[in-house]
C-alpha cells in the first residue's frame, strides 16, 4: 500500500466529498455552507501522525501516535491519540488491552516531572536543578570509585574493576540508550551491571 | 526466537509451554489463530493453570510447575522408543555421533566430577574423544555405546510416562496424547514450533528447562525451518536488545564475554574463545572472534585502543566470579558491601524476590538514583506506605535521587522484537516537566566524571577520559549517531580479504556489515551482530516495505533483523544433504549446484557444498548439540531436580535438593522451606493478566480500573478444604513474607496427584505495590525464595512453597 497516502489526507478528502454531494446535489447552497460550517471536522484531521512501537511486550506492535502540534517543526507536541498501526506486518493493526491503554501511559499523573532528591533520613523528595543534581551524583561516584576501586588483585593481576556502585539497566529503553549506558558504565569499571531479561 | 512472530502462521503444531501467548502476548498470538484457522494447525497447552491460551487449544496437559524437564524428557523419551525421530536430520544435523569420554555419568541425579562443597562440578569428562587428528571422535552407525545418542537413550529412559505422571502430575493418558501428537512432527513436511516465556526461565534449572526442549525440536527435526523453531516470547518491548548489547555484568555487545582475572592479557583472551573447528571443513564463526572484539574495543577507546597496549584491553574490568547479576547485587548490599546503585528503568522493589532483603538491601546504600519516567516504588522504598512498605524513614539514610525520563512516546530509536527485528520508533510528544531522555541524563553524567577526573586525576581515569564521545553535541548524543557507532565503520580503508582490489569501506565510511569488521583496528563496531542495520545505504531498521514473496512469512524488506537480516536462525537445517528442502512447500533456502538463495539470507556461506559444511556455523562442530559438553554448569544433559522448594521429594534423585549446581548464598538456604514441608504445604506460582503489563500499568487509569486490586488464585477444592469464600480475604505466606489478598476462587486452577500426593497450586499475579493509579497490594516478591538458575541466575519466582488461611481485611 502506498504510505504516502496518510490517513489524515484520506480523511480529508472524503470529508470534503461527502459536503459536496450529498447536499449539493439538491442545490441547497446556502444551506451547504452552514451544515458544513456546524460540523466540526474529524479530530485526527489536524494532528501529526508517527510512527511508534508499543513500548510493552516483544511483540513490539506498530502504533501511530497522533499530536496536536508537530516536533520535527520544532513546535510543542500534545499526544491526543494511540492507535495500531495497520500496516505493521506483526499486529496489522490491532492492540491489546495494554497496548490500547498507552494514552494513558504517555498521561499518566504519576509520570515523573522534575528532579527530585530524598535526604538521608527524611519522610519526604524535594525538589532539586537537573544541573544540581547531575553535579551532586557525579561527586558521588567519583568519590565512592577513587575509595574502592581495585586496580590489581591479590595476586598482582590487573583487574581494574569498581565494585561497590552498581548499575541497573532497563528493559524498554531504546538500543542507542543502551549503547550510551554501556559505554559510560564500562568505561567506569562497574562490574554490578544488569538489566531486566532475568524478570 | 530463532524464527518470527509472522512465521507461526507456517506450523503445523503450536506447543505453549512456559508462557501464556494469548494473555501476555495477544498480538502476536494472532499468529497461532491463523496458522489454526488457515493451515489447520493444532496447540497443545501445557501450563498449572487452564489459561486463555489453553482455552482456546486443541489439547490443554495441565502439569505441576517446576516439573517441565521430566514432562520434556518423557516427549524425547517417547520419540526415541517409538522411532519418531527424523532420522536424516539427527545424524547429518546433530551430535548424536560423537563419542563421549571415558568417565562421564550420570549417578543418583548427579553427573560426574560433582563437589557438594563447591555445589559445582569438575566438567572435564563431559567432553568429546579427540582423535589424533584434532577431531572429534564420531561413529555415524551409532553403534558405540558412548556416542551422544545412545548415553541420551539411557539418560532419558527413565521418564516413562508412569514417572512424567508421577512427577508432573499430567495424567499418563493425556501426556500419551500430547505425545503423539508431538511425534508426529518428526516426518519431514511437518513443523512445530515452541512458544515459550518466563514459565520456563523463572526456575533454579530454566536454562535446562529450554534446552530440553530444544533438543527435543533437534529429534524431530524442527529446527531452521518454516514453522518450527524455539521461539523465546521475550517479556519487555527491548529486553532482547539490551542482551544483545550485553549490558550484563559478563557481557560485551553481541555476546561476546567480559574476561576473566585468569586471563591478565589478549593472548590468554583469546586462547578459550577462537573455536578451531571439532570436524573438517566446518565454518566455527567464533573463529572472526578477535575482529569482533577489537572492533569493539576501537568502538570504545578509538585512538587510545592500539595493537601495543592490546587494543586497550586492560582498560575493561576483569571479573573474579561468574558474575555481578542482580542477586549478586543485592546479596553485597545486603552485607554493606555497595555504597552506590542506578536504577534506569528497572524497579527492583517489586522485581527482585524476597523482599524484605531487597529493602533491608537498599537502606544500606549511600546513594541511589532512579532514573525513570514513572514513579516506582524502588524510588520511594524509604517511605512508609502500612504493610505494604513497613519502614521507618527516619532509620534509612540512603540519599535517594528520583531524574524524570521520557518515554517511548517522546523518544527516537530502535527497539529488538522477540524475532530479533530491530525496529526503528520516532518520538511524537513532547516530554512532561523536565523529563529527559537516558541518553541525555547518561551524557550528561559521563561529561561531569570525565571533567572530575581530568581536573584531579583519580583511580585510573585513562577508560574514562579516553571513551570515544564523538558525537555532534556531546552532551546530546542523537539516536542516529548512535545507531551508526553500533553498526560500525571503517577507520581505514577495508578491502575483501579474497581480493585486494575490491573496496568494501572507504576510511569513514559506515561498514555494510560484519563481514568487513578486520581485527587490525582498522574498523569500529559497537557490536558486531547489529552491523549492518545502519549503513550507506541508510537506516535499515526504519524501512517499511511490507512486501512478503508467496505470502512466506518473512518481510525481510521491513525493518532489519539480525544477524545480517535474518530471519530464521540455522536456516540452512531447513534443506537436505544436497541442499533440497525437507519440504519443498516450506521453502527457506536452497543450494542450486553452485550457491545457496531463497526467501531468507541463508545461514552459511553462500558458496558452502551442503554435503560438507554443517549447518550450525557457530558451533565449532558444524552440527547442534544433544549432549552440550562443558558449556552449561548443570550438565551436558538436562535432567529433572525439583524447585528449591518443593511439595513432594524429588522421584528420581530423592538424594538432591534444587538444582545441585544453582548457587545459593549463605543465609538463604534457611529460609527455604524444606521438601514436602507441612508447615508450607501448597506449591505457589507467580504470572501475569492479560490487562496489566508488570508494575507499569498500574500507573493507567483505564488497565488500574480493569484489574484493581491484588488477588490470589486457587482451585474450588483447596478453597472447600479451607473454608476460603470467593472474593473472600485470605492469607498467604512463605518462610520469607506475608501477603493479605482478596480469594479468586477459579475452575482453572485444579489439584494434581503427584507422587501419590495432592497438590494444590497457588495462583499469584505480580501487577501491583503502592504507587499509581491502582489499588495498593502486594506482590509476589514477597515471598519467593531469593535464588535463581544455575546459569544465568534468573530467579525462582515460578516454583515455590506458602501456606494459605482465611483472614480479615487488610489492616491499612
Amino acid at each position: 500500500m502506498n504510505v504516502e497516502l496518510s490517513r489524515r489526507a484520506f480523511l480529508q478528502t472524503a470529508g470534503a466529498g461527502l459536503a459536496g454531494t450529498t447536499l449539493g446535489a439538491f442545490g441547497f447552497a446556502d444551506i451547504e455552507a452552514a451544515h458544513a460550517a456546524a460540523i466540526r471536522s474529524f479530530k485526527l484531521a489536524n494532528t501529526t501522525e508517527t510512527r511508534n512501537t508499543c513500548p510493552y511486550c516483544s511483540v513490539a506492535c506498530g502504533i501511530i501516535l497522533y499530536s496536536k502540534g508537530d516536533l520535527r517543526k520544532g513546535e510543542q507536541a500534545d499526544i491526543t491519540h494511540i492507535e495500531g498501526d495497520t500496516d505493521h506486518p506483526t499486529n496489522r493493526g490491532t492492540l491489546c488491552p495494554k497496548g490500547s491503554a498507552l494514552l494513558g501511559f504517555v498521561k499518566s499523573p504519576t509520570r515523573l516531572r522534575h528532579p527530585m532528591i530524598r535526604k538521608p533520613g527524611s519522610d519526604k523528595f524535594e525538589p532539586i536543578g537537573w544541573e544540581d543534581a547531575l553535579d551532586r551524583i557525579a561527586r558521588l561516584m567519583k568519590d565512592d570509585r577513587d575509595k574502592n576501586f581495585v586496580a590489581k588483585n591479590n595476586d598482582g593481576v590487573t583487574v581494574n574493576r569498581w565494585l561497590t556502585t552498581g548499575f541497573l539497566a532497563a528493559s524498554a529503553s531504546t538500543n542507542e540508550t543502551a549503547f550510551a549506558t554501556y559505554k559510560v558504565v564500562r568505561s567506569t569499571g562497574i562490574l554490578a551491571f544488569d538489566n531486566q531479561a532475568r524478570v | 526466537m530463532t524464527n518470527s512472530w509472522t512465521d507461526i502462521r507456517n506450523t503445523d503444531l503450536v506447543v505453549i509451554m512456559g508462557g501464556n501467548a494469548a494473555e501476555a502476548h495477544p498480538c502476536g498470538f494472532k499468529w497461532v489463530t491463523e496458522a489454526k484457522a488457515n493451515r489447520g494447525a493444532k496447540l497443545i497447552v501445557i501450563d498449572p493453570r487452564f489459561t486463555r491460551s489453553a482455552s482456546v487449544s486443541d489439547l490443554y496437559a495441565p502439569i505441576r510447575q517446576g516439573t517441565d524437564i521430566a514432562f520434556l524428557l518423557g516427549l524425547i523419551n517417547h520419540c526415541i522408543q517409538n522411532d519418531k525421530v527424523q532420522w536424516d536430520y539427527v545424524k547429518a544435523f546433530t551430535n548424536a555421533s560423537y563419542v563421549v569420554k571415558q568417565g562421564f555419568t550420570f549417578q543418583d541425579g548427579l553427573f560426574s566430577g560433582y563437589d557438594e562443597a563447591k555445589r559445582d562440578y569438575d566438567k572435564s569428562t563431559w567432553d568429546y574423544d579427540i582423535g589424533p587428528d584434532g577431531f572429534a571422535v564420531v561413529d555415524e552407525t551409532l553403534a558405540n555405546p558412548r556416542c551422544v545418542w545412545n548415553l541420551l537413550k539411557n539418560h532419558v529412559a527413565v521418564y516413562t510416562p508412569e514417572m512424567v505422571e508421577r512427577i508432573c502430575g499430567t495424567p499418563k493418558e493425556r501426556f500419551l496424547k500430547v505425545a503423539k501428537m508431538v511425534a508426529e512432527t518428526s516426518a519431514p513436511n511437518k513443523a512445530m514450533t515452541s512458544m515459550y516465556a518466563l514459565g520456563w526461565t523463572q526456575h533454579s534449572k530454566g536454562s535446562q528447562n529450554i534446552r530440553a526442549m530444544a533438543m527435543l525440536q533437534l529429534v524431530l527435526g524442527n529446527i531452521g525451518i518454516r514453522g518450527g523453531g524455539m521461539n523465546a516470547l521475550r517479556g519487555h518491548s527491548n529486553i532482547q536488545g539490551l542482551t544483545d548489547l550485553g549490558l550484563m555484568s559478563n557481557l560485551l555487545p553481541g555476546y561476546l564475554t567480559v574476561p576473566t582475572q585468569k586471563e591478565p592479557d589478549l593472548a590468554t583472551y583469546m586462547s578459550t574463545r577462537g573455536f578451531k573447528p571439532l570436524r573438517p571443513n566446518q565454518m566455527s564463526y567464533w573463529q572472526n572472534y578477535k575482529k569482533f572484539f577489537v572492533s569493539f574495543q576501537k568502538s570504545m577507546w578509538g585512538d587510545a585502543a592500539t595493537p601495543q597496549n592490546d587494543f586497550a584491553y586492560d582498560y575493561l574490568p576483569k571479573l573474579d566470579v561468574p558474575g555481578y547479576d542482580l542477586l549478586r547485587a543485592f546479596e553485597l548490599m545486603h552485607q554493606g558491601k555497595m555504597n552506590g546503585y542506578f536504577c534506569q528503568g528497572f524497579n527492583p522493589l517489586q522485581a527482585a524476590p524476597n523482599k524484605k532483603k531487597v529493602i533491608e538491601s537498599l537502606s544500606k546504600l549511600k546513594f541511589l538514583v532512579i532514573m525513570d519516567p514513572l514513579d516506582t516504588e524502588t524510588g520511594r522504598f524509604w517511605e512508609n506506605h502500612g504493610p505494604y512498605n513497613d519502614v521507618d524513614p527516619t532509620k534509612i539514610q540512603t540519599e535517594v535521587y528520583q531524574l524524570p525520563s521520557t518515554c517511548f512516546a517522546e523518544d527516537d530509536g530502535s527497539l529488538v522484537n522477540s524475532g530479533r527485528w530491530l525496529q526503528w520508533h520516532w518520538a511524537g510528544g513532547t516530554p512532561p516537566g523536565e523529563a529527559k531522555r537516558d541518553t541525555w541524563i547518561m551524557a550528561q553524567l559521563y561529561l561531569r566524571l570525565k571533567e572530575l577526573y581530568t581536573k584531579e586525576g583519580g583511580a585510573f581515569p585513562d577508560p574514562i577520559v579516553k571513551l570515544t564521545w564523538p558525537y555532534a553535541d556531546p552532551g546530546d548524543p542523537k539516536a542516529e549517531e548512535l545507531a551508526q557507532e553500533i553498526n560500525g565503520r571503517a577507520l581505514a580503508k577495508v578491502t575483501d580479504t579474497a581480493d585486494p582490489t575490491k573496496v568494501l569501506a572507504e576510511a569513514g565510511k559506515l561498514l555494510p556489515a560484519f563481514a568487513a569488521l578486520r581485527d587490525d583496528g582498522s574498523t569500529a563496531c559497537g557490536c558486531w551482530i547489529y552491523s549492518g542495520c545502519f549503513n550507506e545505504n541508510g537506516n535499515n531498521m526504519a524501512r517499511r516495505d511490507t512486501s512478503d514473496p508467496d505470502d512466506a512469512g518473512f518481510y525481510s524488506k521491513w525493518a532489519f533483523s539480525w544477524p545480517a537480516n535474518r530471519r530464521i536462525l540455522y536456516n540452512r537445517a531447513s534443506a537436505d544433504l544436497t541442499g533440497k528442502p525437507w519440504d519443498p512447500s516450506r521453502k527457506v533456502i536452497e543450494w542450486d549446484g553452485q550457491k545457496w538463495s531463497g526467501y531468507d539470507v541463508p545461514d552459511i556461506l553462500p558458496t558452502a557444498k551442503p554435503d560438507q559444511v554443517g549447518p550450525f556455523i557457530m558451533n565449532p562442530e558444524g552440527v547442534s548439540r544433544l549432549f552440550t559438553r562443558t558449556m552449561m554448569r548443570d550438565g551436558p544433559f538436562p535432567a529433572h531436580y525439583e524447585p528449591f522448594e518443593s511439595p513432594i521429594v524429588n522421584p528420581v534423585a530423592p538424594k538432591v535438593r534444587g538444582n545441585p549446581a544453582a548457587r545459593v548464598f549463605q543465609g538463604d538456604m534457611a529460609q527455604f522451606a524444606e521438601a514436602a514441608s507441612p508447615e508450607f504445604p501448597y506449591a505457589a506460582t507467580s504470572y501475569r493478566l492479560t490487562e496489566h503489563f508488570h508494575f507499569w500499568t498500574k500507573h493507567v487509569i483505564v488497565n488500574a480500573v480493569m484489574q484493581p486490586e491484588f488477588f490470589v488464585e486457587i482451585s474450588e477444592q483447596l478453597a472447600a478444604e479451607k473454608g476460603i469464600t470467593k472474593g473472600g480475604w485470605v492469607r498467604v505466606w512463605s518462610k520469607r513474607g506475608s501477603v493479605v489478598a482478596k480469594a479468586m476462587v477459579t475452575k482453572r486452577i485444579r489439584p494434581l496427584t503427584c507422587d501419590g500426593k495432592t497438590i494444590h497450586i497457588v495462583g499469584i499475579p505480580l501487577h501491583w505495590g503502592f504507587t499509581g493509579a491502582a489499588k495498593k497490594g502486594f506482590g509476589p516478591n514477597m515471598l519467593t525464595p531469593f535464588v535463581g538458575d544455575a546459569n544465568i541466575e534468573t530467579p525462582e519466582y515460578k516454583a515455590f512453597l506458602v501456606n494459605i488461611e482465611p483472614a480479615p481485611g487488610p489492616v491499612a
